[in-house]
């Protein structure tokens, strides 16, 4: 296999399994912040405990996406040497940037959050839960700010000697045409993803008839959440498509799967058979060029003529991968009709009146059941969409959009590391899923213990509020980091003890 | 070679010093840990000692990472890519390192494979990255677009890549050693035993620090031609360097030395970064083959780089900030857990 086609699989491997992390964390961490700031107007021990799981859960979890991205800031270097080379006057900064204005606020007020509960004020804690999720919603803001640019090229200008981009107006390409559409499509989609997790664990404690107090609670909260996210995804993600049709014509033509120019409907589903050069699909006529322009017959060019125009004379129709793109966008939008149907149900079964007289959703199995796996759709459609986004700019890494300037861009064949051979691609390859395959299970083991322990301090498991009082009391009589260590000890004891009950 | 492209030189480097100083005591603390902690208390001191800031200590690295992206595309290009195998390794290291500390203490029943994984992940970065700089120093063959062309991995071991990775590795094991010293319960076994590893492991600094500048004096380094202009800074930092960890290893004698102790180690490894840069300038990648990777032929253009100090200018103070609220809340020593 060729050492691109490997680094391309690499990346994607790596930036996918990034992603399963980072929406989960960046999601839950607005609900968990939320649940935080609640705990803390209501001082009540019940919203206090369930807030102190979502801090275990996200953090837990947060975990694993500040590992991951490790990877992610040294692939440009390992992997892509040339096109860190061709776009590092303009790629890097914000990567930098990164890293001083996100990464160190995220990582040291998780500290904070980690091991500060008894030892700074409830309201510095608030105050750090509130940072955490703001840094990682600021360091979304600066990848998302280099992947645009990736996308739709602006503020530079090709070198004399036709090496490398360089920077003319930072600010042009800092917000380029995709950077702000793509930026609120990206964490809208995070935030409602957060929201249905939320959902889906209160809907397994209905399930399991247990904690259902702080159940409504989290169900209220994600529902809320999740309909105002979804309500502005809609906005978010219209203006994103928009900026497809506007600037990226051969990611638009594969989306739709059209080779020739035509008036595009807006397709439901369908196929594309890429040697016959034809999609099936089942469509409504005209209607992708009514939401792109507000007309029903505006034509858009198809592939066939996209590849004869100068710009884009380095695509080659028949190696496009037209199937992929059109399959991968039409899943993310049938997500999302599944994302707005869930919605629906949760709150028309969800209604606080309805559970109270009748039983609603509290004696639905099969909706709870639904509830539970709901996370899968949201956790598809910001896959695909991303499969979508980036596999639609080839067989470009850096796009040469339609406001681009002349010159700036790079074919993604030629930005991977020379240096680098196979069969060290191979062997990588091959530790990377190891490794992440050994995250996996320990994440699922920590994140599936914190849930069935729940929110504990709630009355039914009073052998361990006692517990966590005998903590809070050692926890005072002395006045020095001691106290954390000390009642989680006791906590640690009191649970390794339950765990050789269990065997 | 402009005056922002020099700046962003020295910046790199103490971008560079600043993940040595801080990551390199929780790096050190994760190296020590299998050897010096008997108990789970002890461990629990351990990770409770490091456990608010490492994350924050570590992202200097990513910073430093990232600068060196924006300013010298071309050598994070070359040394990334070059030491490929190596930096994949320390990559793995450093994510099943991160994860080991919160799972460790909320799986209890997988404890011993988080050990393992905090105690590899601390200790193979720790002796990569001087391995790592060994190769910058002595330079590695390059063709003309400045691609490594060397045998991956193995082509980097030299006797003397070798020793710079083994002075690092010392410095690291040295600064954690100083750090657990400063944070244990004073009259704990684990100080104890700490304190007495720490004072042997500065004197073997010293003598790998010695071992090395001899060899760069006896050629085993290449031919490095430093510019005279920095010579005086050279003596200065390395005079400082000696007499920081003198003093350090004087006042690890005693335990009422913990704290400058671990000031003086601190210095000594910023007097180290910065004997690095002032003998590398200009160069950031010497070449071995071809033309070695320098300011001028790897900067980036001068608004990109105006771009970066104003990024710096105002991220930099936060950060500072960010460190102080969080090192202040976490003073003091960590106390024996009575329960355990």
């Amino acid at each position: 296999m060729d050492q691109v086609l490997l680094s391309r699989m690499q990346f994607a491997l790596t930036a996918g399994y990034h992603f399963i992390f980072v929406p989960l964390s960046i999601g839950i961490g607005l609900l968990m912040a939320i649940f935080v700031t609640k705990a803390y107007r209501s001082k009540s021990a019940s919203d206090e405990a369930l807030a102190h799981m979502w801090v275990k859960i996200f953090t837990g979890t947060f975990a694993i996406g500040v590992a991951t991205g490790i990877t992610m800031e040294f692939s440009f270097g390992t992997n892509w040497a040339n096109y860190s080379r061709f776009v590092g006057d303009i790629f890097g900064a914000p990567l930098a940037a990164e890293a001083l204005f996100a990464f160190f606020l995220e990582s040291i007020f998780l500290g904070m959050l980690l091991f500060g509960r008894k030892k700074i004020k409830p309201s510095f804690y608030v105050a750090s839960a509130w940072l955490v999720f703001f840094g990682s919603a600021l360091s979304a803001l600066w990848i998302l700010i280099a992947n645009s640019w990736m996308q739709t090229p602006a503020g530079a200008v090709l070198s004399d000697d036709g090496k490398e981009a360089v920077i003319t107006d930072f600010f042009a390409a800092a917000f380029n045409p995709s950077t702000l559409p793509r930026y609120f499509h990206t964490v809208l989609s995070l935030i409602v993803m957060g929201s249905f997790v939320v959902i889906a664990v209160a809907a397994w404690y209905m399930h399991k008839e247990k904690h259902l107090s702080a159940a409504s609670a989290m169900m209220k909260l994600g529902c809320i959440v999740g309909v105002v996210g979804t309500v502005f995804l809609l906005v978010a993600a219209h203006s994103s498509a928009v900026e497809v049709w506007e600037e990226q014509p051969s990611k638009m033509a594969m989306m739709e799967g059209m080779y020739e120019t035509e008036v595009p409907g807006l397709a439901i589903a369908g196929v594309v058979d890429e040697s016959a050069q034809d999609a099936s699909t089942l469509s409504i006529p005209g209607g992708t060029s009514f939401l792109a322009t507000g007309t029903w017959d505006t034509a858009y060019p198809g592939l066939n003529d996209i590849a004869d125009m100068d710009k884009y004379s380095d695509i080659v129709v028949s190696e496009m991968p037209v199937n992929f793109v059109f399959q991968t966008y039409h899943l993310m939008v049938a997500m999302f009709g599944l994302i707005c149907i869930v919605l629906v149900l949760a709150l028309v079964f969800g209604r606080k009146k309805l559970v109270e007289q009748k039983g609603g959703l509290a004696k639905m199995k099969w909706l709870q059941w639904v509830l539970i796996i709901s996370p899968i759709f949201p956790f598809l459609a910001i896959q695909t969409g991303w499969l979508t986004a980036e596999v639609g700019r080839q067989p470009y890494v850096v796009y040469p959009s339609v406001t681009g300037p002349d010159g700036v861009f790079m074919l993604t064949e030629n930005g991977s590391s020379p240096s680098v051979q196979t069969f060290e691609l191979v062997i990588t390859m091959v530790l990377f899923f190891a490794v992440y395959v050994l995250l996996f299970i320990g994440w699922a083991r920590v994140i599936g213990r914190f849930v069935s322990e729940g929110p504990v301090a709630e009355g039914d498991e009073s052998s361990v509020v006692v517990i966590e009082e005998f903590a809070a009391e050692a926890a005072s009589s002395s006045n020095d980091i001691a106290s954390n260590v000390e009642a989680e000890a006791i906590i640690e004891q009191k649970t390794d003890y339950d765990d050789k009950g269990e065997e | 070679m402009s005056l922002l492209s020099v700046l962003w030189f020295f910046l790199v480097f103490v971008l560079i010093a600043g993940y040595f100083i801080l990551d390199g005591f929780d790096l050190g603390a994760g190296i020590l840990y299998p050897f010096i902690a008997r108990s789970d208390s002890d461990k629990m001191i351990i990770r409770r000692a490091i456990g608010p800031v490492w994350d924050g200590n570590e992202v200097w690295l990513l910073t430093a990472g990232g600068a060196l992206f924006a300013a010298f595309p071309d050598a994070y290009a070359t040394t990334f890519s070059g030491f490929y195998l190596a930096i994949m390794l320390v990559l793995f290291a450093l994510i099943v390192r991160a994860v080991s500390f919160e799972f460790w203490a909320a799986d209890s029943k997988w404890r011993k494979v988080w050990d393992v994984c905090f105690f590899l992940g601390s200790l193979l970065p720790a002796l990569l990255f001087g391995v790592a700089v060994g190769n910058i120093i002595e330079g590695i063959p390059m063709d003309a677009a400045g691609n490594y062309i060397g045998v991956p991995l193995f082509g980097l071991i030299t006797s003397f890549t070798l020793m710079t990775g083994l002075l690092g590795l010392a410095m690291f094991i040295a600064a954690g050693a100083c750090w657990i010293a400063l944070k244990a319960p004073i009259d704990s076994e684990l100080h104890a035993r700490v304190a007495s590893i720490r004072m042997p492991m500065q004197i073997v600094v010293f003598a790998l620090f010695a071992i090395t500048t001899l060899m760069v004096f006896l050629g085993f380094a290449g031919v490095t031609e430093s510019v005279e202009e920095l010579a005086a800074a050279r003596w200065l930092f390395a005079v400082l360097f000696v007499a920081a960890l003198v003093v350090a290893i004087v006042f690890s004698r005693k335990s009422s030395g913990d704290l400058v102790s671990f000031i003086s180690q601190s210095v000594a490894a910023f007097c180290l970064v910065g004997l690095l840069a002032t003998t590398m300038f200009p160069s950031l990648v010497n070449a071995s083959v071809g033309n070695p990777i320098t300011i001028a032929s790897a900067g980036s253009s001068e608004l990109s780089l105006f771009c970066m100090t104003v990024i710096l200018c105002i991220g930099l103070p936060l950060v500072l900030v960010y460190h102080f609220i969080i090192y202040r809340t976490f003073r003091g020593r960590v106390e024996v857990p009575q329960a355990a």
